[in-house]
């Protein structure tokens, strides 16, 4: 398994967003989910200027396999969406923390952030999955 | 308790993901379910089948117990090594199983059923068999190997000795004969398949099937999980037990009415119920789908007709084609402008002829 950028934090549900200054944040989903996923083959991402809530599903990643729906880490407003992964889904399987990043939003509230997992964290949780 | 075939550390050695599939401990991918997908279609792969059951039916009674037991008509079979599909239906019409039944000799017949349905097949066959004094064995010694794709036949007979070579190579579709390998390993290689592709399904004594695989292997035959094996098989349009039909649905409704013999005189069980059916006119029917919009189908969703509601059977994305491709069962008719419900929105899909792709060629009109 790829190392888990020390910049990011995650939600259980394997989402990860990563704070890039001025209120804004970058959301995808993990290394770990996009395997879980298979190959990935299509992806619907919210529109910009949508309000997501966090916990709340906002966007739906499909490999050939299954459905998932990815939920909002934080609260905020949509403010630009990968148009890219439209026509190349499987960026998220060669690339999830990089080049495959779902959306970027603008965040209500900082503090929101606090609440979400560490990288160390996270990596805890998948060991703990796979036991 | 998950069964596990003989393949097993083999498959976790190559790598494999591995998932549960109807009681079995089973290869999903080995990295890439659309690779292998495409390497079957264009090359050669490699599937395990071994949680697959092989039932050996014995006894002098054998073809007239058949003529009873399925739908289709074993007096089709009338070379040594011939195959036939068929559904083996309840006395409602619905179906129990699909399986294949190959013709051995005239008080042998093997017949090879799905996996998550053996133990009520052999159940069923079992006390039906009773009647005609026929002997019902189980073979679970028996690994298989299913290797599939435009050059997965010559990749087979590269295994086989010398003298079995010819022979082997000229089966015809929907045969099967005994062989043996350089080894002297005893194999029953059939010319059948689940993936719309040419190849073998091959039949090797479980102690020598992880030996096969790996010579498979070294001959240049990558594996391919179960993963691939429903999309190829979808594109191919062939049914999946449980999914496009079960013991509810009659083959009329599930698209197998050319795997029905209503031939003059044989007393087949669910005979009257498919007769009844037909006089009446069936309620539903099977139709195959695809979407030229982005999205996937998948099992479950809604499905809006001119005559009503139905659902998604099989759906996925078809890696052929490059788009999502499904069976739907909706009310009888011409179905007029279909959509289905996707996540609350309604998105048009064509109605259209299967298979979707056959030997590597998407078919026209898809």
């Amino acid at each position: 398994m790829s190392e888990i950028p020390g910049d990011l934090k995650f939600l259980k549900s394997h989402e990860w967003a990563r704070v890039e200054g001025d209120g804004k944040v970058t959301v995808g989903i993990s290394d770990h989910a996009q395997g879980l996923l298979g190959d990935l083959v299509y992806v619907e991402l919210p529109n910009v200027g949508d309000s997501v809530e966090a916990g709340n599903a906002c966007a739906v990643v499909e490999s050939v396999k299954a459905a998932s729906d990815v939920y909002a880490p934080v609260s905020g407003k949509v403010v630009e969406v990968n148009a890219a992964l439209s026509d190349k889904p499987e960026t998220i399987n060669e690339d999830a923390y990089g080049d495959g990043w779902l959306f970027t939003m603008v965040i209500d509230d900082a503090e929101q952030l606090n609440e979400l997992l560490d990288p160390d964290a996270y990596a805890e949780l998948l060991e703990e999955e796979d036991h | 308790m998950t069964q596990k075939t003989i393949l097993n550390e083999t498959h976790r050695a190559l790598g494999a993901k591995m998932v549960d599939f109807g009681g079995w401990d089973m290869p999903i991918h080995y990295g890439s379910q659309l690779d292998e997908h495409h390497l079957v279609r264009r090359d050669a792969g490699m599937f395990d089948v071994s949680h697959m059951t092989v039932v050996d039916l014995t006894g002098a009674k054998v073809r007239d117990f058949l003529r009873h037991l399925v739908a289709n008509s074993v007096d089709k079979l009338q070379k040594p090594g011939k195959a036939l599909y068929t559904a083996m239906l309840n006395p409602q019409g619905g179906v129990i199983d699909d399986l294949i039944v190959y013709f051995m000799s005239e008080d042998w017949f093997r017949l090879v059923v799905n996996a998550a349905t053996r133990e009520k097949d052999v159940a069923w066959i079992t006390a039906q068999a009773t009647a005609f004094a026929v002997d019902v064995r189980e073979r679970p010694e028996f690994g298989m190997v299913a290797v599939q794709g435009p050059n997965a036949r010559e990749k087979v007979v590269g295994l086989l000795r010398e003298e079995d070579r010819a022979p082997v190579s000229k089966l015809l579709r929907f045969s099967a004969r005994e062989a043996r390998t350089t080894d002297g390993v005893e194999v029953f290689v059939a010319r059948t398949g689940y993936t719309g592709e040419d190849g073998f399904e091959v039949i090797v004594p479980e102690a020598q099937t992880v030996a096969f695989w790996n010579a498979l292997l070294e001959a240049g035959v990558k594996p391919a999980g179960l993963g691939a094996r429903d999309t190829l098989r979808l594109e191919a349009g062939m049914n999946l037990y449980g999914q496009d039909m079960d013991d509810t649905v009659s083959p009329f409704e599930a698209a197998l009415a050319w795997t029905v013999v209503l031939d003059e005189g044989r007393d087949f069980i669910g005979r009257a119920a498919l007769e009844a059916q037909q006089a009446a006119g069936v309620s539903r029917q099977m139709i195959g789908l695809v979407m030229d919009e982005k999205g996937v189908l998948r099992h479950g969703q809604k499905v809006l007709t001119a005559n009503g509601e139905g659902e998604i059977l099989s759906g996925t994305f078809s890696p052929s084609i490059g788009k999502a491709i499904a069976f739907a069962r909706v009310p009888a008719g011409a179905p007029g402008e279909v959509r289905v419900d996707i996540r609350g929105k309604e998105v048009p899909v064509r109605v259209v002829k299967f298979p979707f792709v056959r030997e590597g060629k998407v078919q026209d009109g898809i």
